[in-house]
This record gives C-alpha cells, sequence and structure tokens, in this order.
C-alpha cells in the first residue's frame, strides 16, 4: 500500500495535460466470493486452510450427512455445510454451503469485545482476531450473528478464520481459494466480486431457470467481505443456518456505546450527591440522650 | 440483642461464640463479632468485584484496573469467583439478618419522609425507628435482589456455550445495570457510615455505639435494649427543666 503511494507519479517532464492515472482511486475493500452453485463439497478448501494454518487434524463425527463435523472449532475455521432440503413441490436440493467468519464490514464480535486490542477490523476488510490481548470472556462469541467465534477451553481465547491475512499480506489468495478445484470460490476487490456475482446470478436465473438466485451480502450488518451466491437467496436458513437478516445484539451496540457511559454517570451522581450533602447539609451529628436516672456501672463489659 | 444470632439459638449457638465484643460504659452492642466478619468479608469481595468488573465495563476509561488483577485475561478469570465470594458471604449475612430487615408500616412512612431525613429537618430520627432504618433495609434488599440477577447473569455470561447467544446480550444489560445500582449505593453507604453520620463506623469495627447514637439514630432499638422510652425520657427531662437540646431544629 504504502509501495503505491510513494511510487505513483506526481510530475512528467515534458509532458502535456495532467499526469495519466491522476486522481484515480483504487478499491481497497477485498471479498471472497463463494457460489454456492458450483461447490461440489470436495472440502479442498477445509483442507487447505487446516494445512496453511498449521492446524492437527482432529477425529471428526458422523451425523449421517458427509459434513465433516456439525460446526467450526477452534481449530477448525473452514467447514462445508451440507443440507439436504426438500421443496414443498416434492423437488429436493443439496445444497453445500462453505461456511467461515463472514468479516462484517459492521462486526458484531469486535463490537462486543472489552479487551483492548483483542480484535481489529483492517481496511481491506477483513476482521482478525489478536489472541495474545484475548481475555476468553467470550462477548464475542454472542456478538457475532453468525456462530463464528470459537473458544479453546485449554487456552481460555476465541479464535477463527483471519481471510488468511498473512496471506493476503503477502499478495497471495487465501488457501481456501487457492485449493477450489471448481472456480466455486473467487477473491478479490468487492466491486469486482459483486460484479461477478451479478453476472453468475444473472445466468442463473436466465439460464438455469433458477429465479430466486441471488447474492448474500446482508446490509443489516454494513454488508460482508464474504459474498454467497445462492440458488435461492430468498431462503438463506436452508443453507445451514445462514440468517436472512444478520444482526448485533443491541447490548453491544446502543447499550454498550450510550448507555454504559451514561449509566456510569448517573452512579457517578451518588458521589457528587453525598459530597454536596455534607456541603450543604452536614454531618448528622449524634444528640445526647435524654438524661437517665440510673447510670450503668463504669466498668466495660464483654457480650456477644 | 441486634442481629438474629439470637433467634439461631440464643447464647449457645455456634455464631454467639465466634468473638467476644469489649462494650464499654455508655454503649451498646450493635453488631456482634460474626456480623462484623461477614460484612468486612464480603466488603472486601465488592470491591474486587467492582474493580475487576469495571476494567471489563468499560476498558477505555478502567483498563488500568485489569494490571491489578494479572491482565485482563486473569481479570476475566477472577471476577466470577469474586462476584461469588461476595453473594456467598453477603447470603450468610442475609439469613442473619433476615428478621431486623423485615418490612414495616413505619419503614414505609420514614420512605416518605426521606426529605427530611436528608434534610435534617428533625436532629433525632422518629420513635419507631428500630435497629435498621428503612434506607437500610431498602438497600439491603436491593443488594438480595441485585445478587439474585448477578449469579444468575453471571452464570449464564459465564458458560456461554450453554446458554446462547441471546441470553448472554440480555445478561450483559442486566449484570450492568445490577453493578451502577449498587456503585451509586456503595458511595452512599461510605460516606453515612463514615462522615456523614458520625460515630457509626465503629459499629462495624469494634461491634458498639454510644448510647447517645442509639438515641439518636435508632430511638426504637434504643428502647428495646435499654428500656428507656426515648419520648418519655424526653419529655421526663423537659418537665424536670433539666437542660436538654431541642428536638427539632424548626
Amino acid at each position: 500500500m504504502s509501495d503505491r503511494k510513494t511510487l505513483q507519479i506526481q510530475r512528467i517532464s515534458g509532458h502535456p495535460g495532467s499526469v495519466a492515472g491522476e486522481g484515480t482511486q483504487r478499491q481497497e475493500k477485498l471479498c471472497k466470493l463463494i457460489d454456492t452453485t458450483t461447490c461440489i463439497g470436495c472440502k479442498a478448501c477445509e483442507v487447505a486452510c487446516v494445512e496453511w494454518n498449521d492446524m492437527p487434524f482432529q477425529p471428526t463425527m458422523f451425523d449421517n450427512t458427509y459434513q465433516t463435523m456439525p460446526d467450526t472449532n477452534w481449530n477448525y475455521w473452514n467447514l462445508i455445510k451440507f443440507n439436504e432440503v426438500s421443496s414443498d413441490d416434492g423437488s429436493f436440493q443439496w445444497l453445500m454451503r462453505k461456511h467461515q467468519c463472514m468479516h462484517c464490514a459492521d462486526p458484531g464480535c469486535l463490537a462486543a469485545c472489552p479487551a483492548d486490542g483483542a480484535i481489529v477490523q483492517y481496511r481491506n476488510g477483513i476482521v482478525d482476531f489478536q489472541e495474545e490481548n484475548c481475555i476468553g470472556c467470550q462477548f464475542c462469541v454472542s456478538g457475532c450473528p453468525f456462530n463464528v467465534p470459537k473458544f479453546n477451553p485449554s487456552t481460555k481465547k476465541v479464535y477463527k478464520c483471519t481471510l488468511c491475512s498473512d496471506r493476503v499480506g503477502s499478495g497471495l489468495e487465501p488457501a481456501c481459494i487457492k485449493a477450489c478445484p471448481t472456480g466455486c470460490l473467487h477473491f478479490g476487490t468487492k466491486d469486482d466480486m459483486l460484479q461477478l456475482a451479478g453476472r453468475r446470478v444473472t445466468q442463473l436465473q436466465q439460464h438455469a431457470g433458477l429465479k430466486d438466485a441471488g447474492i448474500y451480502d446482508p446490509q443489516t450488518i454494513g454488508g460482508t467481505s464474504v459474498v454467497y451466491v445462492l440458488h435461492d437467496a430468498t431462503n438463506p436458513e436452508k443453507y445451514g443456518g445462514l440468517p436472512k437478516n444478520p444482526r448485533i445484539p443491541l447490548a453491544f451496540t446502543i447499550w454498550k456505546s450510550w448507555f454504559k457511559p451514561l449509566g456510569l454517570i448517573a452512579s457517578m451522581m451518588a458521589f457528587a450527591g453525598v459530597v454536596m450533602h455534607y456541603v450543604t447539609e452536614g454531618p448528622r451529628r449524634v444528640q445526647p440522650q435524654p438524661p437517665v436516672k440510673e447510670i450503668d456501672g463504669g466498668e466495660a463489659r464483654k457480650e456477644n | 440483642m441486634g442481629t438474629s444470632a439470637q433467634r439461631l439459638g440464643g447464647k449457645n449457638h455456634f455464631i454467639n461464640r465466634i468473638g467476644l465484643t469489649v462494650v464499654y460504659a455508655g454503649e451498646l452492642l450493635r453488631h456482634r463479632a460474626y456480623t462484623r466478619f461477614l460484612h468486612w468479608s464480603y466488603g472486601i469481595f465488592f470491591f474486587l468485584a467492582l474493580l475487576s468488573g469495571f476494567g471489563i465495563y468499560m476498558p477505555w476509561i478502567f483498563r488500568w484496573f485489569t494490571p491489578l488483577f494479572g491482565g485482563g485475561a486473569m481479570t476475566r478469570m477472577l471476577h466470577p469467583w469474586f462476584g461469588l465470594g461476595f453473594v456467598f458471604f453477603f447470603g450468610l449475612q442475609a439469613i442473619n439478618w433476615l428478621t431486623e430487615m423485615s418490612w414495616g408500616p413505619g419503614d414505609t412512612r420514614w420512605i416518605r419522609r426521606l426529605k427530611d431525613y436528608v434534610t435534617h429537618r428533625n436532629t433525632t430520627e422518629p420513635p419507631d425507628v428500630g435497629f435498621f432504618n428503612a434506607g437500610q433495609k431498602a438497600m439491603f434488599w436491593e443488594i438480595v435482589g441485585g445478587s439474585v440477577a448477578y449469579v444468575i447473569t453471571g452464570v449464564i455470561m459465564w458458560f456461554p456455550e450453554i446458554f446462547g447467544r441471546w441470553p448472554v446480550a440480555v445478561s450483559y444489560i442486566i449484570h450492568d445495570i445490577s453493578a451502577l445500582i449498587m456503585l451509586a449505593g456503595i458511595f452512599v453507604h461510605i460516606y453515612l457510615s463514615t462522615i456523614g453520620e458520625p460515630g457509626t463506623m465503629q459499629a462495624m469495627t469494634r461491634g458498639t455505639v454510644s448510647e447517645a447514637w442509639a438515641w439518636t439514630h435508632h430511638p426504637r432499638w434504643y428502647n428495646d435494649v435499654t428500656g428507656r422510652d426515648p419520648v418519655q425520657a424526653l419529655d421526663a427531662a423537659r418537665l424536670s427543666q433539666t437542660q436538654v437540646p431541642p428536638r427539632s431544629i424548626d
């Protein structure tokens, strides 16, 4: 990024008119496009993810589907969800969806996180966990509409897909993209990916008879850096828990940013109140009791 | 006398045998050693939970609390245990104080004349104020309710993998509200027990108060333990032309 700025031409000798390309801006937002209609469920992306991120293979669980395991895990960030869906007209669909972090523009995990620097969002749209700053409270799990962050009980930290921020930083595509054999996965700028997705949706609608085909880029969280092309965008839930309108709980938005500071100020008013009371009304002093005839013996006694 | 330790079995109950309180002439036993031990136990846990909690509540202001507990992750790990410590000892105190804290019609009257209490309209409390006044009772029951809320919401946030996403988000707000109420309460509590009402602090340190303190702040309790009716005593004193300070400033 710094290279691009420092090596941009400012003036050209003997050149008529303005500098070529002056004022152009490069789209910085990155995006992964997942075309569920061309996914064959080969799980190459799962393997590539595990390999690149150097995570050990772990025992899988057979639950009568082709799915590797019921859900992603702290050391298994990328999972193809196999969904068998029967429609009302008797037709049957076998829907495969690559499930991983969506890298929201408005990340619920980041909003919920109380640890300084444990979750960062890069300018290119990648939302990354910095585990050394994680305090293990798991509020990010509650803040995430996609159930992505996963807790490791032994390290007491939370992990998720990084969109291969280490590879992307070196100019490489994420590992899953590199492994995909069908071209179902694409990686590029958000504009390019939306354009590509739009072309694919048109194709599906006009030539494959999928009238409900569409793009999944939920605007309730400001869009995502992982975008799906779905056969049926009207009902994303049937792709294994993809919410139609993902939302961040108000506890981590309005409550955390507004009511928490206001509540604190309100509570501190009690401190101001007692100070003012001391200054204006003063302490309530002990009054001498009325004289009494019988006075106790002047010796200390012990009671319990 | 004061606490329900008597109710639990009089002088022979084990609670009564924990520590003796020296009561000097002119003093009354207010809180016995067991009560004081509980008070300072949950007092310590309260501040540990408060500081560790506020380090997480609003890190951009209170981030300097977390190093006190060994960093953010350690703070997060310890906070629930501090909270449980507070609830455990306060729970014992709640059992200890259950009868003293029961609400009566006099307490409702006390709350209605709260303004008079705050503005010191009368130099002594009304004659029907017993061992605890209604303000103390209100704070006690707020802490009981707040502690129940703390435990329920705290356990939900402690084990989010069991309870799920939305219960955690709701608990987050309720836990905060409970903390904010208690934060406000602790200022009032500390003020009234120290400089706000001089002579009160020793009730929780040495366990005794002066008879005059009891007469000023808790006249009915004074009557109960000394057998002297504060109003009658005052009237008698007035009749005998003894010099007595006026009961009221107006």
